[in-house]
């Protein structure tokens, strides 16, 4: 058995020399390429890092802010007349008290005077219409607030809060002002005499605006003719462009304002008033804010404030920013954590809307998936590792779980449309149907896992557990399962995370509507967490699009801490054998 | 490092076995196939009860195949095919009738490499007592761990952590916990394969020790490529080449008075 003899010829027998130059090149070449394969991989590991944090950084820049809000913060007084009129002071009658108009007056008292439908609306208008929501739920929980002067956040509109989150627009405060200022009036439209020609400055600034302006539209007019644009279509430009240039080159002093180019207001006596039409030394607007008095206003207690972002390139309007501006002025507007992103569900108002219902969603439709996924994919498992005979149709069942692993997860989303809405007849967007086909897609993936973790338990545990007279299913049961467990237990999660984070078969569920309230049940219509962000990324306020950064961030955030919990999980139960 | 007995000193003391034993496994013209690879040829031989009958011959000479053919190991290899006749005290073991399961709780093994379960010591001993209702009450349990523990003498190590994993043990600790956990269902047979390879010298003149033991109550049947280790425990030894049944007969007449050339080329060394 041992006679290995050495037959035919024996090769030249050479050593690894370590002096002569070609055994040196050889060497630094080798050291070359080892630190050339090295840099490489740590410049690709630099560039995923810095693409990681680049994501991270931007999603969390741009998410924080849709976690605050911003509230006017005022003494309210709860009018019984509005809220409990006939005195009963049962909840039901607090619940479905007229909050809004309470706030309304809140915000009246803060900024008095306003006059004119117009001006009240749009006052009105910095409020959201859930703005009472926060005072009903104090004065429910409190009937003897009733009558009392509470301080209540008021939620803000959408557009304030951006506003106030963005800093919307540069104000320009011109305060050293020369002349005497007159106002005609108080309220309505006013003109302002000034002794010196403060407003000689703005005027020229105006002009050169225009001229900015008519320039760009001509570079757009010059982009569009380069593309082939027709004539026709640019008409309406080229007229514009003429008139701006005209209203620059007239050597008039008196100049219109519109929202086109930066709003002034002047604010005088207590009051202000924004300005439509300016010569040097007499301007005429409309009141915004009241003034206390028509009595002259001495150099340098009036003051023009000089908006600089045109009105129309922004979402709050003159009079609306205003407002907002006394507000803040007045140190009413505070910003607060936003825990109602968490308790509300979707809503058409961007302060309104919040993730519960999704998060509730996602929750119910991974129980779905999981409640399936969990027992069908571990049994199928353990039955094709342990018992299943190995013969064609096993070896086929495995070529097909693998390729079902890999089939796009839209298709899963068209076959659930197909089997269980079509066929089956279940109702549409539910997470029962939802959590199916999830289950549907990843099935496979914890087979796999599963497989390989059953596949790891060294056989010789098995074998034991046969030599001292316990059955295959003992064995497995008692002894290959648990220590099979974290490595299930992982691919589980994973097969989870990678179920939370899937759109496109939902979509095809309809899962994709709007759903403002909290489902309670699994046939309930709803929506979940990846879906309800695209539908927010595809709106266009910004201060949907700040929810949506919220609402990555909160996915995000879900996703880790599952997988953190899969890798704890697999710390804390691996064995050595 | 404490000192024991010389194993080949005790070996001059052991009783040889009385030629009128009665035959415990009965083995009669077995053919064991690995799919077309024909691994055991024609092997008939009869194993005596109460003592021990070691398998020796050279690597893949199908020692292990035959070992288990004995509890019916080879059914879990889909591969394997097993002609011809065994039989424990007169009935044939491949009897379609008979439970594989329930025979290997009679006919219990201990391997190569020491496989102790991943739970504490005494829920491996306690294992198979377990499953088949061997104890009556928790009282019970506790006392076949405790002299399972003390027959493979292994008690005084730990019977003060019998909550500690068994995998923390020593190797040679763990083969005896093997042989503890064998030996707490109380089987018949007890097969070994090669159970001292992985352990030093210390730690296998020990399980030596332990087999001198058992062999009172229970019938051995062990494989070892140490011909030491087979002159000094076993009464009988079977050789085994090329998946043949070359020769058996007593331990001394094997070793001092072979018949056949190949045992004797083997055990001089010639080959293997
Ligand atoms: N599961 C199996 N599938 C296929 N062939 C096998 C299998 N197990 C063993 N064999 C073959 O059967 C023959 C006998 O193997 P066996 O393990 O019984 O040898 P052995 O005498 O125990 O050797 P060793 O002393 O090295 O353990 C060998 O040729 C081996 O290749
Ligand atoms: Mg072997």
């Amino acid at each position: 058995m041992t006679d290995i003899t050495a037959g035919g010829v024996s090769p030249p027998i050479r050593r690894v020399e370590f002096e002569t130059a070609e055994s040196k090149a050889r060497l630094r070449r080798r050291y070359r390429s080892e630190a050339r394969f090295k840099a490489y991989g740590i410049a690709a590991l630099v560039v995923a890092a810095a693409f990681l944090f680049a994501l991270l950084s931007s999603i969390v820049m741009r998410g924080i802010p849709g976690f605050f809000q911003h509230y006017l913060v005022a003494d309210v007084l709860v009018d019984a007349a509005k809220i409990d009129p006939e005195g009963k002071g049962d909840a039901a009658t607090l619940r479905a008290g007229d909050y809004t108009a309470v706030a309304r007056a809140a915000l009246a008292e803060a900024i008095p005077g306003v006059e004119g439908r117009q001006l009240k609306r749009e006052l009105n208008g910095l409020l959201s219409s859930g703005a009472g929501d926060a005072l009903r739920e104090m004065v429910v929980a409190d009937p003897s607030l009733v009558g009392q002067r509470v301080k209540a956040p008021l939620l803000l509109a959408d557009e304030a809060d951006v506003f106030l989150k963005t800093s919307g627009t540069k104000i320009r405060v011109i305060s050293d002002t020369r002349g005497i200022a007159t106002p005609s009036a108080t309220t309505g439209e006013i003109s302002i005499l000034v002794g010196a020609n403060d407003f000689a400055d703005d005027v020229a600034l105006v002009k050169a605006e225009l001229k900015a302006l008519a320039d760009s539209i001509d570079e757009t007019i010059a982009r569009r003719k380069a593309r082939g644009a027709t004539v026709e279509s640019l008409a309406d430009l080229e007229r514009e462009a003429t008139e701006l240039r005209r209203r620059h080159a007239a050597a008039a002093t008196s100049e219109r304002l519109d929202a086109k180019t930066a709003s002034r207001l002047v604010a005088i006596n207590g009051g202000l008033v924004k300005v439509k039409e300016m010569t040097p030394t007499l301007v005429k607007g409309e009141v915004i804010i009241p003034l206390k008095s028509t009595a002259d206003a001495a150099p340098g207690t009036w003051e023009i404030r000089v908006y600089e972002t045109p009105e129309s390139n922004r979402n709050l309007n003159d009079r609306g920013l205003a407002f907002l501006e006394e507000l803040k002025a007045k140190g009413l507007v505070e910003s607060q954590f936003n825990f109602a992103f968490f308790t509300r569900g979707d809503s058409r108002e961007a302060e309104l809307a919040g993730i519960q219902g999704a998060l509730v969603g996602s929750i119910l439709t991974l129980l779905v998936t999981i409640g399936l996924c969990l027992p069908i994919g571990v049994l199928a498992a353990i039955y094709l590792e342990e018992f299943a005979p190995k013969n064609r149709i096993t070896e086929l069942i495995e070529i097909n779980i693998n390729n079902l692993a890999a089939v796009p997860s839209i298709v899963f989303g068209l076959l659930g449309l197909a089997v269980f809405l079509n066929f089956f007849g279940m109702p549409r967007s539910a997470p029962l149907v939802g959590g199916l086909v999830l289950a549907l897609l990843v099935l496979p993936t914890i087979i796999i896992a599963s497989r390989a973790a059953l596949k790891s338990v060294p056989p010789s545990i098995r074998e034991a557990a046969l030599g001292v007279g316990a059955s295959k299913q003992q064995a497995v049961f008692h002894h290959v399962l648990p220590l099979a467990m974290p490595g299930i237990m992982t691919g589980t999660i994973i097969g989870m995370a990678h179920a939370l984070g899937e759109t496109a078969p939902l979509l095809m569920i309809g899962m994709i509507a709007f759903i403002v309230d909290v489902p309670s049940s699994l046939t309930q219509a709803a929506t979940v967490l990846p879906v309800q962000i695209f539908l927010w990324s595809d709106l266009p306020e910004p201060a949907f699009k700040m929810k949506t950064a919220a609402a990555i961030i909160v996915l995000l955030a879900v996703l880790f801490l599952m997988n953190g919990l899969a890798i704890w999980l697999r710390k804390k139960f691996e064995r050595r054998w | 490092m404490d000192m024991r007995p010389d194993p080949l000193i005790m070996m001059t003391t052991q009783a040889q076995a009385p030629t009128t034993t009665p035959t415990k496994v009965a083995a009669k013209n077995v053919n064991v196939y690995y799919g077309a690879k024909h691994a055991l040829k024609d092997v008939s031989v009869d194993i005596p009860e109460k003592s021990v009958t070691a398998f020796i011959g050279p690597s893949g000479c199908g020692k292990s195949t035959f070992l288990r053919c004995i509890n019916r190991m080879n059914d879990t290899v889909a591969s394997c095919r097993v002609e011809g006749l065994i039989q424990i005290d007169g009935k044939d073991i491949y009897d379609p009738a008979l439970d594989p399961v329930q025979l290997r709780a009679r006919v219990g093994m201990v391997f190569q490499k020491p496989n102790p379960f991943p739970k504490s010591i005494y829920d491996n001993v306690a294992y198979g007592p377990r499953i088949h209702g061997l104890s009556k009450s928790k009282v019970e349990l506790d006392q076949i761990v405790e002299s399972s523990l003390r027959k493979a003498s292994l008690w005084e190590e730990v019977k003060d952590r019998l909550n500690d994993s068994g995998t923390g043990l020593s190797g040679g600790q763990q083969q005896r916990l093997c042989i503890a956990r064998t030996i707490a269902i109380n089987p018949e047979i007890i097969l070994m394969d090669e159970p001292c390879s992985a352990l030093d010298p210390i730690a296998t003149a020990r399980i030596e020790e332990l087999m001198e033991e058992l062999r009172h109550n229970f019938t051995m049947i062990i494989v070892t490529h140490s011909m030491q280790q087979a002159a000094r425990v076993s009464q009988r030894t079977a050789f085994f080449h090329l998946g043949i049944l070359v020769e058996t007969g007593s331990t001394s007449d094997i070793f001092t008075n072979p018949t056949d050339k190949r045992t004797q080329d083997y055990i001089t060394g010639r080959f293997g």
